[in-house]
């Protein structure tokens, strides 16, 4: 059993990560899980969150917001809409995520679409607890 | 024959003419090397979303309850063409080959009696269209404010798009854009994005059997305006490259015409000299005979 598997992070605009690691922890819609080599293939959408990568050569963590992760027996591709390096995060671009989720949740609340609202205030739930987590 | 001092003009004005489309060849090559490393970088993530999609839609695809976006709304009366061009002119055929494209499809849609809405983005773009179809037009993004093209602007257009859609007023959308292959060449694209269409992608061929949480369809539904995103922000920098591949090779053809006729208006105005002293050279051997 191959003890690391290849792990890419591309966002939109660029690829961020591409190295092999160890483990990964992911920030899934239903729930963290962590991926290791040979996990049983599966496509989940992520909620926004820190991702942790284990690799040989140490670790790394990532904030993501929002896309999926596709894991593969030798692999995991993770595409998200907005991916940072833990270490440059600011407490400026959270509040950018806090103030659009805000945005968000207010708008959906004029609607009459209760999951929306739900989701908005989810959302604007994950990135308030993001700040707590990063004690920033 | 034009008199000397005009040509003397003519020639300096078109000196300074060479001077700025050769800056503008140089700046457009700087611009270029950017804008293919962006569309570049972007490459990986629209292939990858592509193949998860492809494979998605494929096994949801069928069945009724998949979303309107890959579905359809049942019909196609009514269609969205996104016309993608520059902010700029001044960049060869460019802007108008993107307007002929649009221009060609909208007239075939109204033929078969569909409705065509029309929404632009980049100002030359409106520019061309509005004469032909400037009653169709529904909207128009300007990005002329805009620096460096990032997926935010990609997503608002996607959301506006798609409210749109989500408001009933388009059946089938379809963006135009450039596909950047080379400096000298770009070929105008017509690309359907509402219902998504993954024909001519491949489909993850790894052939495993996927575990999907949340379940497939809320996966796809939550991807399918992501992909509309997706699309458009390929789509904008293909247009970025292209802008700057086509501006490029124009500049420097317009470099080179000035430079041939900067030759040419020099022969001339030697040739005038000449004219001019032979002719004072004969009056005054003509006069000094006479006396």
């Amino acid at each position: 059993m191959a003890n690391t598997m290849q792990f890419d992070l591309v966002s939109p605009e660029r690829s961020l990560a591409s190295l092999s690691a160890t483990a990964v922890q992911l920030p899934g819609a239903d729930g963290d899980m962590t991926a290791m080599p040979d996990h049983a293939p599966t496509i989940t959408t992520l909620r926004p969150g820190i991702l942790k990568v284990e690799a040989p050569e140490g670790s790394s963590e990532y904030l993501v917001t929002g896309g999926f992760a596709q894991i593969n027996g030798d692999g995991l591709s993770v595409l998200a809409e907005k991916a940072i390096p833990v270490a440059e995060v600011t407490r400026s671009h959270l509040d950018d995520l806090v103030a659009e989720a805000r945005a968000s949740h207010e708008a959906a609340k004029a609607g009459d679409d209760q999951t929306i609202v739900d989701d908005a205030a989810k959302l604007l739930a994950d990135m308030e607890a993001l700040g707590t987590h990063m004690s920033l | 024959m034009p008199n000397l001092k005009d040509l003397k003009n003519r020639i300096e004005s078109v000196k300074s003419t060479r001077k700025i489309t050769k800056a503008m060849q140089m700046v457009a090559a700087a611009k270029l090397r950017r804008a293919q490393e962006s569309a570049e970088a972007s490459r990986p993530y629209a292939e990858r979303f592509n193949a998860v999609m492809a494979g998605l839609a494929a096994s949801v695809g069928g069945s009724d309850s998949a979303p309107k976006l890959l579905r359809g709304t049942g019909s196609d009366d009514v269609h969205l063409l996104v016309v993608m061009t520059a902010e700029r002119g001044l960049c060869g055929g460019f802007n108008s080959s993107i307007a002929k494209l649009a221009r060609v499809k909208a007239e075939e849609l109204r033929l078969k009696g569909k409705t065509v809405k029309v929404l632009t983005v980049g100002k030359k773009g409106r520019d061309a269209l509005k004469r032909d179809l400037g009653d169709l037009f529904v909207g128009h993004i300007d990005l002329s404010e805009v620096k460096r093209l990032g997926y935010t602007n990609a997503q608002d257009i996607a959301k506006g798009i798609l409210s749109r859609f989500d408001g009933g007023e388009f059946d089938v959308a379809t963006i135009f854009y450039s596909k950047f292959v080379n400096v000298v060449t770009q070929i105008p694209t017509a690309q359907q994005v509402i219902p998504a269409s993954f024909e001519d992608t491949e489909g993850d061929d790894s052939g495993a059997v996927f575990d999907y949480e949340p379940s497939e369809e809320a996966i796809l539904a939550d991807l399918l305006p992501k992909g509309v995103a997706t699309a458009i922000f390929s789509a904008l920098l293909e247009n970025g490259a292209s802008e700057q591949g086509a501006r490029m090779s124009a500049m420097d053809n317009a470099t080179r015409n000035a430079g041939e006729m900067i030759d040419k208006l020099t022969i001339q105005f030697n040739r005038s000299r000449q004219a001019v002293i032979t002719n004072e050279l004969i009056e005054i051997i003509s006069g000094a005979e006479a006396l």
